[in-house]
């Protein structure tokens, strides 16, 4: 069971939380804009990384608010969790933070 | 006909030494920003405090963060209407949400130096005082239910439950007690 | 039999409390204190089980978790019965009853010793290559027998009687293992103020110090006194827990570690009221490993038989249970640490014989051992052992300057081999961590490494042996993890002690004359994998320890190799030319010793397996006999049944009445969200596929919600109670889901919008009140509102009061009668109900369930989400289009839905189905094809997905998703079922009043 810091609550154990899937994938503005082959990409198309990966998590037992975070699927370890809105931290923010 | 508005009746809750019901409540779940937040807490006369995870409680009204945007606001059954009204001006003109969930859900009371312990038998969080101390409140789970659980005292917890899993939470809590409780 | 083998003084057992047991119905007595083996042992019996695939006889190895060949079932009742525990672990108890395993019919005679006799024939891989063909054999012949020759210990067939319970806990260091270093870990961790759980499998704390004569003494300066005060210590310090009978079985992400606390096996009378074990989930700040280490028996032919044991083992039954496991004893070694066992036992009384495979002995112990006349045989092997049930005999051989067995041999008589190769550090928590392994040359052993987890060993387990030193590793390793948890830690902490070992260890198999792989020289016990097994595997090809695992079966038994893996690995890393690091471990998964199904369960079992959601209704239901169904979570009232009516019966005379009168109809597992702030109505437009804009206040609209596939997710009824407010209805499975849903597009996609969402499912209990006569039953009831079809028309929405509570009143039906559903506050749910209920008696109203609901709905062609539809059906499969907000730009599914496939007109779409004989009521999930009588494999164009008696039409009804099925309303299709193609025609799903003059009325 996984301990993942929510960016409102703090430290809380895997059980209060739900998976969003891969994080950073938008919803088209204008949907009608979109290509058939586009809009097969937005709903199906997901990464499968052995490393770092940027995935949704729902603090659903909680606060309730979805996040994003940077977790390394090797090891567990999350580098980083931030609040829907805000940019993934940087290559030079994550220096120092063991993976 | 009849006026059964003075008939209720509540869900089951399971007799156990460290559990006890709490009575009906009134019970506002309050959407909105900090302004919205501050103006409601104002009016219904307890501190605005914006840290996360906490309650703040005042002559018999309460006010518990839930999320950024949410509170759950508890005063005694008879005050519905006073605090209803209190809220309406208050919040008029703001954006927010107010519903009523009086009914959604009921209350119990862990209490005893064996409280941390027994709600540990379902609920994963730190509950030493150093990590949940008096006046913190959050959304969590208690075994296969989710809970709002609210420290009011060192060894005193307060719990709402949502009706229909009340039942299943104070049976649980029955069961862990009886290991805690020779 | 009396307790021949035991010393007159010592130990930690209780000498003068005699305790009785049973071992396979034999009546024996062993000392408070005993484990059962050490009661066996001193009572001179060492055969306690048979081998798993020759039935060899076996004794016992070891004194610890590591036990392969001591497995023993424990009876306390017909449901009481424990299979396959270790007897090294199994504490004493008055009266308890031992059976030996996998054997028949008795263990001194066992019939399927055979499969010894046949050995040569039963070489590694020999059931894979063997049992191969006829293919069709394995399933009816080989594997039952198979099955039924092997096995180990039998489960009791009744439900487990006992309970279990969990328990949730947090420290700043979890020390795991209570020897010199975790003690001292402990110790050093909570003087500095830390939050510590110390747990440990044995019932005493001490580990490996509980074997030795004088536990303090080999802790160095003050130990006696350090050990006193600091077990008292801990103890007495309200921020340390300390476990004993706690096994850390697995390490889980993020310094999550399982704890198995075995809290009444040990007892006679266990106290009925109270788990049988606890399980326990600590998150650690730290965790500091003090596992100690397994010692590795040695591989020779013969080293297998009763009275074949590992030499610390042997000291342990000496000094910790008084226990003379033989008299006359031969020591094998190719390590210094082992001449203490010798020196030990000469000291009780026995002769002993050192045969070391080293070229010399030197070491201070080997000194000392020489120096009080035991003989001592350097540069020297084993190539043989003898005794049917007891070793009675070894055979030694001399070794020539290159290692080679050439020398001449002797025969040596004894009833004890104790065995030692050295120890292997016990990381198997450390690598469950994640945590990589770093072998030593020098200790001939795996060390821990790097871990992405924040732990850190002490003592044995990372090859600081002797006990001196793991007390100053563990006291290091506490003071480190105190600090790394957070806490100020002004004492200075010492340095972690080196890796070290007194002499030199091997692993791998003794040399052999003429370098023969020896016949029945063991590696395995428990999977009776020998050496020549192994190399075998390795000339067939295997070059990946994995393979060679999965072959041979090495390690694969309930001990997982404990004792076994690193011999196997060193025989194999030698046949393959490689050195051990590049042939690499095996993984360690957990648990560390098999852990009870119970206490993964803990209180999730019976009445509390799943919550159990009941309405506020739900008890009058159950007064009245109804009979409910699952729902998800939720109890539903299926139907009603009067004086022992058949479902068919009581769900006719409940559609008869809802159709011809009225019905009452409990909905309040409904799910409801109360969606509410100005942009209300643009968050419903952008999420369901209807039209909000002109929704008025106080009407109603039937909702479809689909996800971006274009696929239906949900639907319900959405009242508009105020500009700015819906209270939206979903299906009872959905209500979670759905609420999910919404929150994640308002707050990842639409941020943009002042809304909120509360779920508002138990704040009302909903009464659905259905049939003509339904308004005649409300009007006595209700006040503020005007009942009448002008003023509250069909999809009308009202607030006001029922018998003087609020209430949220919906002209809406599910059935095609006039219907109402009575929204009120939870609590006052009952009285409302009866009140309507004898409101409702002089026109004959009659409560209903979820069958009557289902028949009513399908005779007028309403879907249910879920049955009907199964997540690939657009709207316009079911027939919804007419829902759609044709004027919106977007909506959620809207983009998919303009996919060319998904509006092909060969895709499925809901029909209704009449059978051709109208009493013949299908299967639903049938599937429907073309033609009748075609031979398998047939084409289904669809399947039943709703199928029902309809007493209204006098015979049955279905609903089904047939291909292109609109073009074919008329046509006759068939159902294929054993014995006979029903036919059946295609028609409407609407089959009552197709007008809806009804639910107008
Ligand atoms: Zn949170």
């Amino acid at each position: 069971m996984l301990l993942i810091n929510c960016p409102y609550c703090g430290e809380r154990p895997e059980l209060e939380f739900v998976h969003g899937g891969q994080a950073h994938i938008a919803r088209p503005g204008d949907p009608a804009e979109c290509s058939d082959q586009q809009w097969a990409e937005y709903l199906y198309r997901r990464d499968n990384i052995k490393g770092l990966h940027g995935e949704r998590w729902r603090h659903t037992h909680g606060c309730g608010r979805f996040f994003n975070a940077l977790r390394d699927t090797t090891s567990d370890v999350f580098l980083a969790t931030y609040k829907v809105g805000e940019q993934p931290p940087t290559q030079a923010q994550l220096k120092g933070v063991k993976a | 006909m009849r006026d059964l508005s003075a008939v209720r009746q509540g869900p089951y809750i399971a007799a156990s030494p460290l559990v006890r019901p709490l009575p009906p409540a009134t019970r506002l779940l309050l959407r909105g920003n900090s302004e919205v937040m501050a103006s409601a807490l104002g009016a219904l006369g307890l501190e605005f405090v914006e840290t996360a995870c906490r309650a703040a409680s005042a002559s018999g009204r309460s006010a518990l963060w839930l999320g950024p945007d949410e509170r759950l606001l508890l005063a005694p059954q008879g005050q519905y209407s006073e605090v209803f009204e209190l809220l309406c001006a208050a919040l008029a003109g703001r954006a927010h949400s107010l519903v009523d969930v009086s009914h959604r859900q009921c209350a119990l009371e862990v209490s005893g130096p064996q409280a941390g312990p027994l709600l540990n038998c379902g609920c994963p969080l730190d509950l030493d005082p150093a990590a949940f101390p008096v006046g913190m409140c959050t959304r969590t789970v208690l075994a296969k239910a989710e809970i709002v659980l609210w420290r009011t005292a060192e060894r005193s917890f307060h719990l709402e439950v949502w009706r229909s899993f009340a039942p299943y939470v104070s049976k649980v809590l029955a069961l862990a007690a009886r290991e805690l409780t020779p | 039999m009396s307790q021949g083998l035991r010393t007159v003084s010592g130990g930690r057992i209780n000498r003068a409390r005699p305790v009785r047991f049973t071992f396979d119905g034999r009546e024996l007595s062993g000392l408070e204190g005993d484990t059962l083996a050490s009661a066996l042992l001193a009572n001179g019996v060492h055969l306690v089980g048979r081998s798993f695939k020759y039935h060899r006889p076996r004794g016992v190895l070891t004194a610890g978790p590591e036990e392969p060949n001591a497995l023993v079932a424990i009876r306390r009742d017909a449901a009481r019965v424990t299979p396959n525990l270790r007897a090294t672990e199994v504490e004493l108890y008055e009266g308890l009853e031992a059976h030996s395993q996998n054997r028949w019919p008795s263990l001194g005679f066992d019939t399927g010793a055979i499969n010894n006799l046949l050995a040569p024939f039963i070489p590694a891989g020999f059931y894979y290559k063997t049992f191969m063909w006829p293919r069709r054999a394995w399933q009816w012949l080989y594997e039952p027998r198979i099955r039924a020759a092997t096995g180990l210990g039998l489960a009791p067939e009744h439900p487990d009687p006992d309970s279990y319970s969990n328990r949730f806990a947090h420290c700043d260091v979890l020390v795991v293992g209570a020897g010199p270093a975790g003690l001292a870990a402990a110790q050093s961790a909570a003087a500095r103020g830390a939050r510590v759980i110390l747990c440990d499998e044995q019932p005493e704390l001490g580990g490996s110090l509980l074997g030795e004569a004088d536990p303090g003494a080999s802790l160095g300066e003050n130990g006696r006194d350090w050990l006193a005060d600091t077990i008292r210590g801990l103890l007495a310090n309200p921020r340390v827990t300390v476990l004993t009978r706690t096994t850390a079985f697995g390490y889980f992400p993020h310094n999550l570690i399982g704890l198995e606390q075995r809290l009444s096996d040990h007892l006679a009378q266990p106290d009925c009221r109270q788990p049988r074990e606890r399980q326990w989930q600590v998150r650690a700040r730290q965790v500091v490993l003090a596992t100690g280490a397994i010692e590795r028996p040695l591989v020779f032919p013969g080293n297998d038989r009763p009275g074949v044991m590992l030499a610390g083992a042997v000291r342990t039954y000496l000094n910790r249970y008084g226990v003379l496991a033989g008299r006359r004893a031969v020591l094998i070694t190719t390590h210094d640490e082992a001449y203490r066992s010798a020196l030990d036992l000469k000291r009780a009384g026995a002769t002993v014989t050192i045969v070391d495979a080293r070229n010399g002995a030197s070491g201070e112990l080997a000194e000392t051992a020489r120096r009080e006349g035991l003989a001592v045989h350097t540069a020297t092997t084993v190539i043989g052992t003898r005794g049917r049930l007891r070793v009675r005999s070894i055979r030694i051989q001399r070794l020539d300057a290159h290692g080679q067995a050439r020398g001449a041999t002797e025969r040596i008589d004894c009833d004890l081999v104790l065995m030692s190769g050295g120890y292997t550090p016990s990381v198997h928590l450390f690598s469950q961590s994640r945590g990589k392994l770093a072998w030593s040359e020098g200790l001939h052993a795996f060390l821990p490494a790097e871990s992405p987890e924040k732990v850190r060993c002490a003592g044995a387990c990372r090859g600081v042996f002797s006990a001196a030193a793991a007390r100053g590793d563990g006291e290091s390793a506490g003071a480190r993890a105190a600090r790394d948890a957070g806490l100020t830690v002004d004492i200075v902490i010492g340095e972690p002690q080196p890796a070290q070992s007194s002499g030199t260890a091997a692993a791998g198999d003794l040399p052999q004359p003429g370098g023969a792989p020896p016949a029945k020289a063991f590696v395995d016990w428990q999977n009776d994998v020998t050496s020549r097994d192994l190399l075998l595997a390795a000339r067939e090809g295997f070059r990946s320890i994995e393979h060679v695992k999965r072959y041979t079966t090495t390690g694969m038994a309930t001990d997982q190799g404990k004792t076994s893996n690193l011999n196997a690995l060193a025989i194999v890393a030698r046949q393959l030319g490689k050195s051990i690091p590049e042939v690499g471990l095996t993984t360690f998964r957990m648990p560390y010793t098999p852990v009870t199904f119970g206490s993964f369960a803990g209180y999730t079992r019976g009445e509390l397996f799943d919550p159990i959601r009941t309405t506020p209704i739900h008890d009058w239901a159950a007064r009245q006999g109804a009979v409910f169904e699952d729902v998800g979570l939720w109890k539903r009232a299926r139907y009603f049944p009067r004086n022992g009516e058949s479902m068919h019966a009581a769900v006719a005379r409940e559609c008869q009445a809802v159709r011809s009168g009225c019905g009452l109809f409990d909905a309040s597992t409904l799910g409801k969200i109360e969606v509410v702030g100005k942009d209300a109505v643009t968050f419903m437009n952008r999420l369901y596929v209807n039209g909000w804009t002109n929704l008025a206040v106080g009407r109603c609209r039937y909702g479809i919600l689909l996800r971006d596939d274009g696929f239906i997710y949900d639907d319900g009824v959405v009242a508009r109670i105020a500009e700015d407010r819906f209270h939206v209805t979903t299906t009872t499975g959905g209500a979670a889901r759905v609420l999910a849903m919404m929150e994640d597009y308002l707050q990842t996609e639409w941020t943009d919008l002042s809304v909120w969402l509360t779920s508002t499912s138990e704040q009302w209990s909903v009464i659905a009140l259905q049939g003509p006569r339904a308004r005649q039953v409300l009007e006595a009831l209700v006040q503020e509102v005007d009942l009448s079809a002008a003023a509250l028309p069909h999809m009308g929405a009202a607030t006001g009061r029922i018998c003087g509570i609020p209430m949220r009143l919906f002209r809406v039906s599910f059935t095609g009668e006039l219907g109402f559903e009575i929204n009120v506050p939870a609590d006052h749910g009952l009285a409302v109900w009866e009140a309507i209920h004898a409101a409702g008696e002089p026109h004959g109203i009659t409560p209903y369930g979820t069958e009557t609901m289902h028949v009513l709905r399908a005779e007028k062609g309403f879907v249910i989400v879920g049955q009907d539809t199964d997540g690939t059906v657009t709207p316009d499969d079911a027939g919804l289009t007419w829902a759609i907000g044709k004027q919106k730009p977007d909506f959620v599914g809207k983009r998919a839905l303009e996919r060319p496939a998904m509006h092909s007109p060969e895709r499925k779409q809901l029909v209704g189905l009449l059978t051709a004989q109208p009493h013949v009521v299908l299967e639903e999930g049938a599937q429907i094809v073309l033609d009748a009588r075609t031979t398998p494999p047939t084409r289904p164009i669809g399947h039943v997905t709703s199928s029902y008696y309809s007493a209204t039409l006098g015979r049955s009804i279905a609903l089904a998703l047939v291909r292109a099925g609109r073009s074919r309303m008329g046509q006759t299709l068939y159902v294929p079922m054993p014995g006979e193609d029903l036919a059946v025609q295609v028609t409407s799903p609407v089959f009552y009043d197709p007008k809806g003059s009804r639910l107008n009325a």
